[in-house]
């Protein structure tokens, strides 16, 4: 059964090339069938590839397969392999079984949309690279997945391509995610020219007989690598792609933002942890880069007005979620942050999805509302999801996996009061423009017609996900409520468990409390604010006019690149358009046409020009032989 | 075997000229036969690329030989080589020949036998040009190629042909006759030194010159090379003849007539002068980077398609710069993938071009979009073409720019940095025309017909190729690898596998009669 781990990957690719070819010639009926059958086959080749291989005797580490020789040239030599081990098995999972959800979900979300197959064929390629990227077993593969995955990002973001605006976010999301991959790249040359390899396990076994702690090198690198990183992962300072990406499909929002693509940045980082450990300030910049991160995004949540964009704010909130507890060592908390966001997030956006095709394609929350009579399976489901963004305590898989990395980003030997304080200032924000979002979609009275309502294929979507938003969660329970560790257990092989500060591993309740007591608190705001006196958030919203602006904008980094990149290049492009160079060249074809004309001039066919010009000429000479 | 050389160059100018004739017959005979020769030197090549491939030639990077003595009191040969390099190029002349020839089948209708004359005798000037092993026969082909392409914008061009035709023809002429200087000072430093006055490839590479002498000398060889790449600020050109030119006569330039600058830069630069080389290396890879962002920020800014295309060509041209002086063999074998995937992929961008053409009569792209809507295939094989543009990996030149990049990086970690961002200004440009083009609001009153099935033929090999170049190159890269590090090597190498081959001539195929090297 491992032999055919490409399976895995290959499957999705099978699918694409099916629908690329196929086409408008293939039965509307089979495209789906291919699209989602594809990825689920690829998921239940997980199911029993990972079982084999996690009951497999004796225990193996990794499993490595090399499909063919990619590229050999005069030392340079990378194989096209592929590698599994935990940390790549808990992405492949999460990929393959949330993907599947979504194409299921799409199948009935795009069934009446012109591209359905050009649909399934992006979404298939999505997949597929996505899983490139998580297994590939060297960097340069990785580096071919995480394009890939870049491309897939573009196409799928600016899918509706009649409208320029889409158009526009796609290039945004694609040009922007670039810089970092462009940081990155450069930090794959270091690589090679350092250990001669861009193989992953031999760069980590290398690296620390090579570096010690601290090693400027580590440290570029680790920084390169974390370049493309923030990328990805949409994370300070290259997040400002991500809100725009809204403009594609719901199912497209969800596969970015749930199972693919921006947690990337979070799988490099932790894929490459040995480099990140040898480099302190590097691992330490990626924690600062989570906390801002989840501030400002988390301020930026808060006043939005359309529903994808508010979720959007709260991926980029979450992944630096992630960051921080990367940053501070935390990697299995990092993992299982990652995967439990990834069954909520994925349900929260096909929730709005959902609602928003209900609702005739109305993005604006204050245009909704009252829909939980209208919708109530979305509502339902898309409460839960929400409890579980919010961390409500004990019942959600949120509540446990965010109150890991509060706990650690505090606890842990690399964590510190500053950190934990942005979390916890984070963790009451999330809490707020969650039930800010659902209050008004879903609450108050009833503003727009339902034209549309969900059929079984988003409904099942929905429920499996609402189950595993929540029971997700028991896998890893803190110490102080019975203590439950699959997630690191699982992931211990590959992952360093992360060593706490001594002393203080009593007070881990402390904290609980605290993020239970923020986290109930924000809930209570929200109501206040949104239920009980609606006539108030606007009252506040009216008093800080300019803070809100700045918060609506997104901290006005896209007025800010726009100022200090985008304009700058386009001015210069355009005044260079003409290419100077042909200047000088001009230059020489006008002066041979100007002494063509003089002497041309000079044969003009009369005689008595001639005769005066020999008359001068036999002057000159004469004269000139008188002088010398 | 070894006749097989001068063959493919004397089938295409014979190809060209029954062209000629039979087209007073019907036009349809000219583009069979034209086709056909095409086709048969195609299938000659890979017969002998699959044998070689099978038993690598060790000890010697030379496949084939043929030599005759031409004007033996000069010490001018008919010699021609083959090596893997040579090879390579070969097979892309012959496989975007047919294509060049497919893509004129519709669009060109007047004069059509004189058309293909032309076009078969610059792919034979082309195949002259990497076949010969003779600096007299070498530069003899450099113009032959020149000629006749000359004529094909002249003649079938657009608007603005006279112009562009003379533009180009000047530019390549008298960067040429720089080189013909150099040739003929390097014969003379060479009889002077050894007494034996020759234009042998293989006799000239030991040379040693003085410094300032070689210097000049390189210099000579170098102008007419960068000007055929071209490299800023020599490129002037380029954009005009390329987007002047009939769709064939583009595809030919770009994908073809580049590479034989490329291929100078390699074949002579690199192994004849190699410390002068080496002492402007660095100037010469900062106008290799300067050409990748320069052209990067001229592409961006453009509104006719085709010159658009050909500003990226500016682009991609200056990965070879930078890769042909950066003196790594990583980096070297990039520029060998540059050139094939380079070919491949601009020149499939410049049929799409003319493939629109064709449909709606323009080349301007304000007046297009939303073309996906009517034209879906052309649409996704744009969409592959400008993916291989940006250096999506799993295409051809990905993995030409990746080895440049990361060869480079171990002698010029800077430059390597500005040319990675020009990776970042290619995506720019790239998003552009496929938004401009194919996305938006589709531009009404236009009746627009997706690909016909020749068109699905032409699209479908290059397509084929490019995925074929990103994810298997290493056919390509065991083919040159042998060849491209003698270059890099010559005083160990060549002296100790090259020379002593030529003697003997075992990996060598001498021909029997009359065959003689000195």
């Amino acid at each position: 059964m491992s032999d055919l781990v490409w399976l895995i990957p290959g499957l999705p690719f099978v699918g694409a090339v099916i629908l690329i070819f196929g086409g408008t010639n293939l039965p509307r009926r089979l495209v789906p069938v291919v699209g989602a059958g594809s990825v689920g086959l690829s998921a239940l080749m997980t199911l029993f590839i990972g079982f084999e291989f996690l009951t497999a005797t004796p225990t193996a580490q990794s499993y490595q397969q090399v499909v063919w020789n990619w590229i050999e040239a005069s030392g340079f030599s990378v194989a096209f392999a592929f590698h599994l081990d935990v940390l790549s098995l808990v992405f492949i999972f999460v990929i393959t079984f949330v993907g599947f959800l979504i194409h299921l979900y799409s199948a009935e979300f795009m069934a009446s949309d012109e591209g359905y197959a050009r649909f399934f064929a992006y979404l298939n390629l999505f997949v597929g690279f996505m899983l490139i990227l998580v297994m590939a077993d060297n960097l340069l593969l990785m580096y071919l997945g995480w394009e890939g995955v870049g491309l897939c990002s573009y196409l799928l973001i600016g899918f509706w391509y009649l409208d320029e605006k889409n158009g526009y976010a796609a290039r945004k999301a694609f040009i922007i995610t670039r810089v970092g991959d462009t940081a990155m790249v450069i930090g794959l040359f270091i690589l090679f020219k350092t250990f001669g390899t861009l193989n992953i396990a031999g760069i980590q076994e290398q690296a620390p007989q090579l570096w010690v702690v601290g090693s400027s090198q580590a440290t570029l690198i680790a920084l390169l690598l974390l370049g493309g990183a923030v990328g990805k992962s949409a994370q300070l300072p290259l997040q400002t792609w991500l809100p725009d990406a809204m403009a594609g499909p719901s199912p497209v929002s969800a596969l970015i933002h749930a199972a693919t693509m921006v947690t990337a940045g979070v799988y490099i980082i932790a894929r490459t942890h040995v480099i990140f450990e040898l480099a302190p300030i590097a691992l330490f910049t990626v924690g600062v880069i989570g906390a801002l991160t989840l501030l400002i995004a988390g301020f930026s949540a808060l006043t939005q007005y359309d529903l994808k964009r508010v979720l959007a704010y709260s991926t980029i909130s979450q992944i630096g979620y992630m960051f921080l507890a990367l940053g501070v060592g935390a990697w299995s908390s990092a993992i299982f942050h990652f995967m439990i966001h990834a069954f909520f997030k994925a349900l929260l956006f096909l929730g709005a999805g959902a609602v928003i095709a209900a609702v005739h394609h109305e993005h604006d929350m204050f245009k909704m509302g009252g829909l939980r009579k209208k919708l109530p399976l979305v509502y339902w489901t898309f409460l839960i999801g929400a409890a579980s963004l919010a961390a409500l305590p004990f019942v959600t898989a949120g509540f446990y996996s965010k109150d890991q990395i509060l706990w650690l980003s505090w606890a842990s030997e690399k964590g510190n009061n500053w950190l934990f304080l942005a979390a916890l200032i984070g963790a009451f924000i999330t809490t707020v423009y969650t039930f800010r979002m659902v209050f008004l979609t879903f609450f108050g009275e009833v503003k727009t017609q339902v034209t549309r309502v969900p059929g079984l294929a988003i409904n099942i979507s929905l429920v499996v996900l609402a189950i595993l938003s929540t029971i997700g969660g028991f896998i890893e329970i803190p110490h102080s409520m019975g203590h439950v560790q699959m997630v690191t257990d699982f992931l211990s092989p590959v992952l360093p468990v992360t060593s706490i500060r001594p002393g203080i591993e009593s007070s881990e309740w402390i904290i609980q409390l605290a993020a239970a007591i923020l986290s109930i608190g924000g809930l209570l705001l929200a109501y206040f604010l949104y239920m009980k006196r609606p006539s108030l958030h606007f009252k506040i919203k009216n008093s800080i006019p300019h803070l809100h602006s700045f918060w609506l904008s997104g901290w006005r980094f896209d007025s800010l690149y726009d100022w200090l990149v985008v304009r700058p290049f386009v001015y210069v492009a355009n005044i260079n358009k003409n290419d100077p160079f042909n200047g000088p060249y001009n230059g020489v074809v006008r002066a041979a046409n100007f002494f063509h004309r003089i002497l041309s001039f000079t044969q003009s066919g009369i005689l008595r020009w001639y005769l005066i010009g020999v008359v001068i000429g036999a002057i000159l000479i004469l004269t000139l032989g008188i002088w010398l | 075997m070894a006749i097989i050389l001068p063959g493919f160059i004397v089938t295409l100018l014979l190809g060209g000229i029954l062209s000629w004739i039979v087209a007073k017959q019907s036009h349809l005979y000219a583009r069979w036969i034209s086709l056909l020769t095409l086709l048969a030197n195609f299938i000659a090549i890979i017969i002998i690329w699959i044998q070689n491939m099978k038993s690598p030639a060790s000890g010697s990077s030379w496949i084939l030989n043929f030599s005759v003595a031409w004007i033996p009191s000069f010490g001018i040969n008919f010699h021609m080589a083959l090596d893997g390099l040579s090879l390579l190029l070969l097979s892309l002349t012959f496989f975007l020949g047919i294509l060049s020839v497919l893509i004129s089948w519709k669009e060109i209708q007047s004069r059509v036998g004189l058309y293909h004359f032309c076009l078969l005798w610059v792919l034979a000037g082309i195949t002259g040009v990497f076949l010969t092993m003779d600096l007299f026969l070498f530069y003899f082909f450099w113009e032959v190629m020149l000629i006749p392409m000359f004529f094909l914008i002249l003649i079938w061009g657009h608007e603005n042909r006279r112009y562009a035709a003379f533009k180009f023809f000047i530019f390549t002429q008298a960067s040429g006759l720089l080189m013909l200087l150099s040739i003929l000072g390097l014969y003379f430093v060479h009889g002077g030194q050894t007494g034996i006055y020759s234009f042998d490839y293989f006799q000239l590479l030991g040379t040693a010159l003085a410094p300032k002498i070689g210097m000049w000398l390189m210099l000579g060889f170098l102008v007419a090379f960068i000007v055929k790449l071209p490299a800023v600020p020599f490129h002037a050109w380029l954009p005009d003849a390329h987007s002047e030119a009939p769709t064939a006569g583009s595809l030919v330039l770009a994908a073809l007539m580049l590479k034989t600058g490329a291929y100078g830069l390699l074949r002579f630069i690199v192994p004849l002068f190699r410390d002068a080389a080496m002492e402007i290396a660095p100037w010469a890879m900062a106008i290799g980077v300067l050409g990748i962002l320069y052209g990067a920020l001229l592409a961006f800014s453009q509104t006719n398609l085709k010159r658009l295309v050909a500003y990226t060509s500016v682009s991609h041209m200056g990965f070879i710069m930078l890769g042909v002086f950066s003196f790594n063999e990583v980096a070297a074998q990039g520029v060998v993938m540059q050139m094939m995937a380079h070919g491949i992929s601009t020149g499939a961008l410049f049929i799409l071009a003319g493939m629109i053409y064709e449909r709606i009569h323009t080349r301007d792209i304000r007046e297009m979009g939303g073309f996906w809507m009517k034209m879906p295939f052309m649409g996704a094989t744009a969409l592959v073409f400008t993916m291989a543009t940006w250096g999506l990996p799993g295409l051809g030149n990905f993995v030409a720019e990746f080895l440049t990049l990361v060869g480079v990086w171990q002698v010029a970690p800077m430059l390597t940095i500005l040319a990675a961002i020009g990776l970042v200004a290619a995506t720019a440009y790239s998003l552009r025309i496929l938004q401009k083009v194919f996305y938006g609001s589709p531009v009404v009153s236009m009746e627009l017909t997706d690909l016909s099935f020749r068109e699905r033929i032409i699209m479908g090999a290059l397509v084929i190729s490019i995925i074929w170049l990103g994810l298997f190159p290493q056919p390509v890269l065991n083919t040159s690898i042998e060849a491209v590090n003698v270059m890099l090597h010559p005083n160990n190498k060549v002296e100790a596998s090259v020379l002593p081959s030529l003697k003997t001539g075992d990996a060598f195929s001498l021909r029997e009669k009359g065959g003689s090297d000195e």
